[in-house]
């Protein structure tokens, strides 16, 4: 949880594994790359078990080339995909019980602050739609109502891939799954509007078609988070398996989604507005002085 | 109940649950699941360090990342103790992570199937030191189900019950003594060995990071990030 965490002793330089000298010299920790730089530098998640052409696994590569702070954040997770991939990534992981992840985030939060209180500590949680909407919506809920300082990402896929192609909340209306043959009956749950309602001062809906923006995005809602109050993004991650996406159609699906029904959608409150007015315009005429 | 040289078979029951206590006081520890003087469970550990095939220790997060300056201090001891162990290995256990697909079992131990470590290089003596107790235990416990090899744990809180010799409340002074101990026992073998450093870890050299552009990816710069209109077609 600082970069002392991630400096080799002396003398086990020679003993640890590649991967782990590359991540301490050539990785995220303690410094800042633009998510155009995606390949150029070691990544804190590379292998994972998600399927051929998964589309949340994209999400969860740009999310963690993302992070502000890799060395102080804690990602936390739940049942469902993603947690595939979070587990293996080289940043502490918290597999909630399914539902509960905003309330361990909530705790976590609060003891970081009392632990560290000179540093900022991030928590993100990034679970998917059944995790946040379904079964843990009264703990998102509550978690925003009480406006927790943490971020929580919702990787929706519109259904639960993992246990066989089940209805989630997020899935549209009509929409026919293999474990819900007869077709949704009710509407898609407006989430972004439930957290503009319930107290979140960042929101913002994605298609992750464009990873400069989903970058940007990202880092916003983690670092209005530290300062302001709950954050939301909600990001389509399609299950190409449940919806039988072909693999190389599967951007061209995000692209058709976003036009459709998952236009880029952001919305701050206005002390959060100032907030980045004022980092994006100190950013820049350092830039210019360089 | 005695902590027996292993294979004991699919899910042993946990050494705690058959009666075995954690030693009592700091200058005790345990030898096959009982309560001995913590020189006496040095010894014996030399012993089967010396005596046992491919000897090998495997630090954990504790000694191998610099959170604290006791983690320096106990690192520099370990590695001196690495050394006059005869035809000694480091494997790492750098953190706890599950892997996949999977580890390379000559470069670095997962707590989640460390018997893949042991097996696959024939360990028949290892030192866990500096992992976190529930996965030290968690590992040890598996190794005891699944492979014979004699596990020594040199734990720097309670000691380890699933271990067959386990030193407790252990620390830099504590793990040259058990440096000197061994030495006293490589002696009285018969055992002549120089001080040496174990090998360096056999992880392959993967890219190079010094050098690497976007362009290196050449045809397949594509998968990393698409550009504006641009549909894959092609996959891996």
């Amino acid at each position: 949880m600082s970069l002392k965490y991630v400096t080799i002793t002396t003398g086990f330089e020679n003993y640890m594994p590649k991967d782990y000298v590359d991540l301490v010299r050539f990785g995220q920790f303690g410094k800042e790359y633009d998510i155009q730089e995606l390949g150029t530098f070691k990544e804190l998640v590379e292998e994972h078990p998600m399927c051929a052409g998964c589309f949340m696994a994209y999400f969860i590569r740009v999310f963690y080339a993302s992070l502000p702070n890799p060395e102080d954040t804690i990602v936390i997770g739940t049942a469902g995909c993603a947690r595939l991939a979070l587990s293996q990534a080289a940043v502490p992981f918290i597999y909630g019980n399914y539902g509960d992840t905003n309330a361990v985030a909530s705790g976590l939060k609060r003891a970081l602050k009392i632990r560290f209180p000179d540093k900022e500590k991030d928590v993100v949680v990034v679970a998917g739609d059944g995790g946040l909407m379904d079964i843990g919506f009264g703990m998102t809920m509550h978690s925003w109502f009480r406006r927790e300082n943490f971020t929580t990402i919702m990787v929706d896929n519109e259904v639960y891939g993992n246990t066989g192609g089940q209805e989630s909340g997020m899935t549209r209306k009509g929409i026919q799954l293999k474990m819900a043959p007869k077709g949704k009956k009710f509407d898609k749950i407006n989430a972004i509007e439930l957290a503009k309602d319930a107290g979140c001062v960042y929101v913002a809906r994605v298609a992750p078609t464009n990873p400069k923006r989903l970058a940007k995005t990202i880092k916003r809602a983690i670092l209005a988070a530290r300062h302001f109050g709950p954050t939301f993004i909600h990001a389509y991650t399609s299950c190409n398996i449940e919806y039988s996406i072909p693999t190389e159609k599967v951007l061209e699906d995000a692209r058709m989604r976003e036009k459709q029904d998952f236009s880029f959608v952001e919305w701050m409150t206005d002390e959060v507005k100032e907030y980045f007015e004022q980092i994006e315009n100190t950013k820049k005429e350092e830039k210019q002085k360089v | 109940m005695k902590v027996l040289i292993g294979p004991e078979g699919y899910i042993p029951k946990a050494a705690a649950m058959e009666g075995v206590q954690l030693p009592s006081q700091p200058d005790k520890g345990l030898l096959y699941g009982e309560e001995v003087d913590e020189e006496v469970a040095m010894r014996e550990a030399a012993r089967a360090l010396l005596t046992r095939q491919n000897p090998t220790i495997f630090p954990g997060p504790k000694i191998l990342w610099g959170w604290s300056p006791s983690a320096f201090e106990q690192a520099e001891a370990i590695l001196e103790l690495a050394k006059e162990i005869p035809n000694c290995r480091i494997i790492p256990m750098p953190d706890y992570r599950p892997k996949y697909p999977k580890i390379d079992p000559e470069a670095e131990i997962n707590p989640n199937h460390p018997n893949l470590t042991i097996l696959h290089n024939k360990i028949e003596a290892c030192i866990f030191v500096g992992v976190h107790c529930h996965y030290a235990n968690l590992s040890l416990r598996m190794i005891r189900a699944g492979t014979n090899c004699f596990t020594i744990a040199i734990c720097g809180e309670l000691g380890h019950e699933e271990a067959h010799a386990t030193i407790r409340d252990a620390d830099g002074a504590k793990i040259r003594r058990f440096k000197d101990i061994l030495i006293e026992e490589r002696e009285k073998l018969g055992i002549k060995w120089e001080p040496k450093l174990p090998p360096p870890n056999p992880s392959l050299p993967k890219e190079n990071w010094e050098t690497i552009s976007f362009h290196d990816y050449g045809e397949y710069a594509f998968l990393l990030l698409p550009k504006k209109g641009e549909i894959i077609t092609d996959s891996e």
